[in-house]
């Protein structure tokens, strides 16, 4: 190297301090991995015995966790899944006999049914040809195809009977007297998409149950009044079976390909879309609205048109 | 006693969600009859004690002084939410094990099932399909349904068990209620579901399906009873009939409103009144036309060129 040779090029004793300096400099570089590094590494280590204490960590996690009232709050507010929740409630409200939990289940099912629905999306085809054949490879040959085809089915059934115990519940409280009103509306609504969530979902294996359940089932929009070309004053309006709502339903006058390719889309983004929103309505309306209605104290006779406080 | 098709109805995999729905439904009532006993008792001793009525915590358990009226949600709430979505899947999982969704032959437009079924929760609409023509029972009776539903918070004016379970304070409406979910909903999807058989006649459980079985039985519509022939006349015979249903109907409503709800009435404006009237008369028709149909084998009440009650 050129410093090395040491001679004539008119900076004397310049070269010999760089290297001097080089080799200082590589001297403590050396001697800092021996003192440095295994120091930091005591520390890293420290460090570790306590992870909640890392940058990592309370990134994520913004609050302590020791059992404070303060954290079991920030708990509920500070998560983004948790925070639809208030920080506390009614200690009478967490009483299953009162609330049954059916809101909840519902919701909950919802959950397992878009789980196992996307799932099962990788496996079907929404055509005439593969559809049929797909539930058979689900049945037969994908590894739990038939576990997953089955909780899908079941979680279904099982969610409209939650549903429906959900709005009995509700009825029998009278939760929906004011000021909850237009969340009852809201609910109304989710219970009316969740049927039409099942009931497309009943036609896509294809098979002769879904077939003739749907036939069934769309054969009434026929009759609907005004819009069906069966209907009360339809012939009138020009409705025929090519243009009518059932047409409009099926994509065509019968229950064939298009119908397949309408109901899956409904089933698996259009009704899910709308049933999400409305959810967000129905959820932020039931905290809005002041929490869970009960249990409340009992009212007498006499008060009743006087204004609760 | 045919005992295996008897069997065969009950575990056909998409009637055991009925068949699951029963029990169920009966321990909600009781739990929510047990509870509103409670309240109706606390209520009435309250209402002859104002020392205690002013004092009581108003709820029909003991509440201790000391205890705090809220605790937090994590992990009071937090708990039993976790443990209901464990239970669910749980038992969703059981169920998916043991019995697998329904698959039938591949959809054939050319054989028709006999019986052809819409999907169980819909049954009740099509139970309804023997006594209205499609346009009433497909289309009117849902949308009246639903309205029916959505209108409820605001028809009921009430105050009182607003957030408890109560009996003697709205009997009225849970009584309605009752009636439209179980007897008109729950109890037409069983007929549905475990009476109908091929060619949607009447089997009594343990009943062989026979699918050659022939019913004879000769229809009548209302006018023929009366020996009216003319359409003309069979029009204003029928628009007299259903019109003198909702006006001597509502009539008999109001009586017997006035008389045993006095408060509500009293309360109600004239919109809220005459819409509980229509969808109060409305839900009765449905049985009424039952038992003409199944009675005295009419048909039709009212005949136009256009549409047929």
């Amino acid at each position: 190297m050129l410093e090395e040779n040491g001679n004539g090029t008119g900076k004397n004793g310049k070269e010999v301090g760089l290297l001097e300096r080089v080799k200082a400099g590589v001297k403590e570089d050396v001697q800092s991995l021996k003192t440095d590094l295994p120091a930091k590494a005591k520390e890293q280590v420290e460090g570790l015995k306590d992870p909640t204490k890392t940058q990592v960590y309370t990134s994520i996690f913004r609050h302590k966790h020791d059992d404070t009232p303060r954290n079991r709050a920030l708990g509920v507010l500070s998560n983004v899944f948790l925070h639809l929740h208030p920080a506390k409630i009614n200690r009478d409200a967490v009483r299953y006999s009162f609330t049954w939990g059916m809101g909840g289940i519902t919701f909950f099912l919802f959950l397992i049914l878009t789980y196992t629905g996307v799932l099962l999306m990788f496996y079907y085809h929404p055509t005439k040809v593969q559809a049929f054949r797909d539930v058979l490879y689900l049945e037969h040959d994908v590894p739990f195809g038939k576990i997953l085809r089955n909780m899908h089915r079941w979680a279904a059934h099982l969610m409209i009977i939650a549903v429906w115990l959900h709005m009995f519940r509700v009825f029998l409280t009278g939760s929906y007297k004011k000021p909850r009103e237009f969340n009852w509306n809201v609910g109304v609504i989710l219970l009316v998409l969740t049927l039409l969530l099942s009931f497309t979902g009943y036609l896509l294996p294809d098979d002769q149950l879904g077939f003739w359940a749907v036939t069934v089932g769309t054969n009434m929009a026929r009759a609907t009044p005004l819009l069906g070309h069966e209907g009360p004053f339809g012939k009138m309006l020009g409705m025929t079976p090519y243009n009518d709502v059932r047409f409009g339903l099926l994509g065509g006058s019968i229950v064939d390909a298009n119908a397949l390719l309408r109901s899956y889309i409904w089933h698996c983004i259009g009704i899910p879309l709308v049933a999400i929103t409305f959810m967000a309505v129905h959820f932020w309306r039931v905290r809005k609205d002041g929490g869970i209605s009960g249990p409340a104290p009992v009212m007498l006779e006499s008060e009743a048109d006087k204004r609760r406080t | 006693m045919d005992w295996r098709q008897l069997w065969e109805i009950v575990s056909a995999p998409d009637n055991v969600p009925i068949v699951g729905m029963i029990p169920l439904l009966v321990f909600y009532i009781y739990l929510a009859w047990k509870q509103a006993r409670a309240n109706d008792e606390l209520v009435a001793e309250l209402e002859t004690n104002p020392a205690l009525a002013k004092t009581h915590h108003r709820k029909s358990w003991p509440f201790r002084p000391g205890w705090q009226k809220e605790v937090h949600v994590w992990p009071f709430l937090l708990r039993i939410e976790f443990l209901a979505a464990i239970i669910v899947t749980i038992i969703l999982m059981v169920w998916s094990i043991t019995l697998s969704a329904p698959l039938e032959e591949p959809s054939n437009p050319n054989l028709t099932m006999n019986p052809a079924k819409a999907p169980w929760y819909f049954l009740g609409l099509q139970e309804m399909l023997v006594y209205f023509d499609p346009w009433i029972a497909g289309v009117v009776m849902p949308t009246l349904i639903i309205i029916g539903l959505m209108v409820i918070p605001y028809i009921d004016t009430n105050p009182l068990g607003s957030g408890y379970y109560t009996w003697k304070q709205r009997k009225f409406a849970i009584g309605t209620f009752l009636f439209g979910f179980i007897v008109l909903w729950v109890a037409m999807i069983i007929i549905g579901t475990f009476i109908r058989g091929p060619g949607w006649q009447w089997f009594w459980p343990g009943q062989t399906w026979d699918h050659n079985r022939l019913i004879y039985e000769v229809n009548r519509d209302l006018p023929d009873l009366f020996g009216i022939t003319s359409n003309l006349a069979k029009g204003i015979f029928g628009a007299i009939v259903v019109g003198g249903f909702y006006l001597i109907g509502g009539f008999v409503v109001h009586a017997l409103f006035r008389r045993y709800n006095p408060k509500d009435y009293r309360r109600m404006s004239l919109l809220q009144y005459s819409i509980m009237i229509f969808f109060l008369l409305t839900m009765v028709a449905l049985p009424a036309k039952m038992l003409l149909r199944l009675a005295l084998n009419i048909k039709y009440v009212w005949i136009t060129p256009w549409f047929n009650v």
